[in-house]
């Protein structure tokens, strides 16, 4: 690059307040006229609020995006859940980071860790008081099969001896990335769930013998 | 640190006050009679120059033709520790007295020897099972315990 011999360099104070003066000058020339308000779309209203779909996703969409947890963790994997909270697994993405300590505003269980067979009626007791729907994670080893303590004379051999479980996450812990691969499961499960659910037959006349 | 006391010193100690009171001793512990196990406890706690005035633990060990109940006891005064144990033979009802008027926090110690080995503890103001619930058949960690 050249340097022309007739250009100082070494600006003056002077030079710069005249340069700050001459951006304050500009912006005022050319904002004189008021920018339109973005609410031109008011007009359209009706256009943009017509949602085609059907019944079951819509609801199913709202079900699995807002998946509450009850606070019932009654082991070591509940140190992988305080993980997936935190920041940097951040469960919020999947519209699920609010633990609830009543079973009664919760719809998932995440069974995290060893079961004995006291506490057995209590972690039944739970699910019993959540409203349906609900679903339940067997996370880890233990909730799966009862893990290393399956033989023990107090361990509970797998949750689904005691409550239905939608989806198992082996590990020992399961990692954070694991658990997350078992919610979008359960997502895709939920997305799939039929809305109304199965009436029972009615009793016919010509069928009762 | 917290000295450990020869088992033999203080067995010679506790044979000068009860004789005959003692089965054996060796350098890290002590065996004592089960008849005399409340007078030698009591002597080791109210004892001016020993002073055990803290239980740290007591547990229990199945030998197959007699359980063991051993007792850590160390004197926060006097900064030293020594283990002392008694035997008790049977299979049935095996029974050592009651260490709790002495140590309180023998409490939930012996509660949970009696609901893991079987052992009865005489003189317990509640001896019920501490983990496992009411209706639990037999005694798990017993060598022939089997599900």
């Amino acid at each position: 690059m050249e340097v022309s011999s007739d250009k100082e360099y070494i600006y003056s104070s002077t030079e710069l307040d005249r340069y700050e003066g001459q951006v304050i000058e500009d912006v005022k020339a050319s904002s004189q006229e008021s920018i339109p308000d973005p609410d031109a779309w008011l007009e359209e209203e009706l256009s943009r609020n017509i949602l085609l779909t059907t019944v079951d996703a819509i609801i199913n969409w709202g079900r699995r995006s807002s998946l509450w947890t009850v606070s019932c963790f009654p082991a070591c994997c509940a140190i992988e859940i305080m993980a997936i909270e935190g920041p940097r697994f951040d469960l919020s993405r999947f519209g699920m980071d609010i633990l609830r300590a009543s079973p009664r505003q919760a719809d998932l269980m995440i069974t995290a860790g060893t079961l004995t067979w006291k506490m057995a009626p209590n972690v039944r007791r739970i699910y019993n008081q959540m409203p349906e729907p609900k679903w339940v994670i067997a996370m880890g080893a233990c909730g799966i099969s009862g893990g290393i303590f399956r033989s023990s004379y107090s361990v509970v051999p797998g949750y689904n001896k005691i409550i239905p479980v939608d989806v198992y996450v082996p590990g020992c812990p399961p990692r954070p990335e694991a658990l997350i691969h078992g919610i979008r499961m359960l997502q895709r499960k939920i997305a799939r769930t039929p809305v109304v659910p199965d009436l029972p037959e009615l009793p016919l006349k010509g069928k009762q013998e | 640190m917290t000295v450990a006391l020869s088992g033999k010193e203080i067995a010679s100690q506790i044979e000068e006050k009860y004789p005959d009171s003692i089965e054996e001793s060796g350098q890290d512990s002590l065996v004592v009679k089960i008849d005399s196990l409340l007078a030698v406890a009591a002597f080791l706690k109210d004892t001016e120059t020993l002073k055990f005035d803290f239980l740290n633990y007591i547990t229990a060990v199945d030998y197959f033709s007699y359980f063991e109940v051993i007792y850590q006891l160390t004197s926060l005064e006097h900064n030293h520790t020594v283990i002392i144990k008694t035997r008790c033979y049977g299979r049935e009802n095996p029974e050592v007295p009651s260490v709790i008027s002495i140590w309180q926090g023998a409490d939930f110690q012996e509660r949970e020897i009696y609901d893991l080995m079987g052992i009865n503890f005489e003189g317990h103001p509640n001896m019920k099972r501490l983990f496992l619930w009411e209706g639990f058949q037999g005694h798990p960690l017993r060598k022939d315990y089997l599900q």
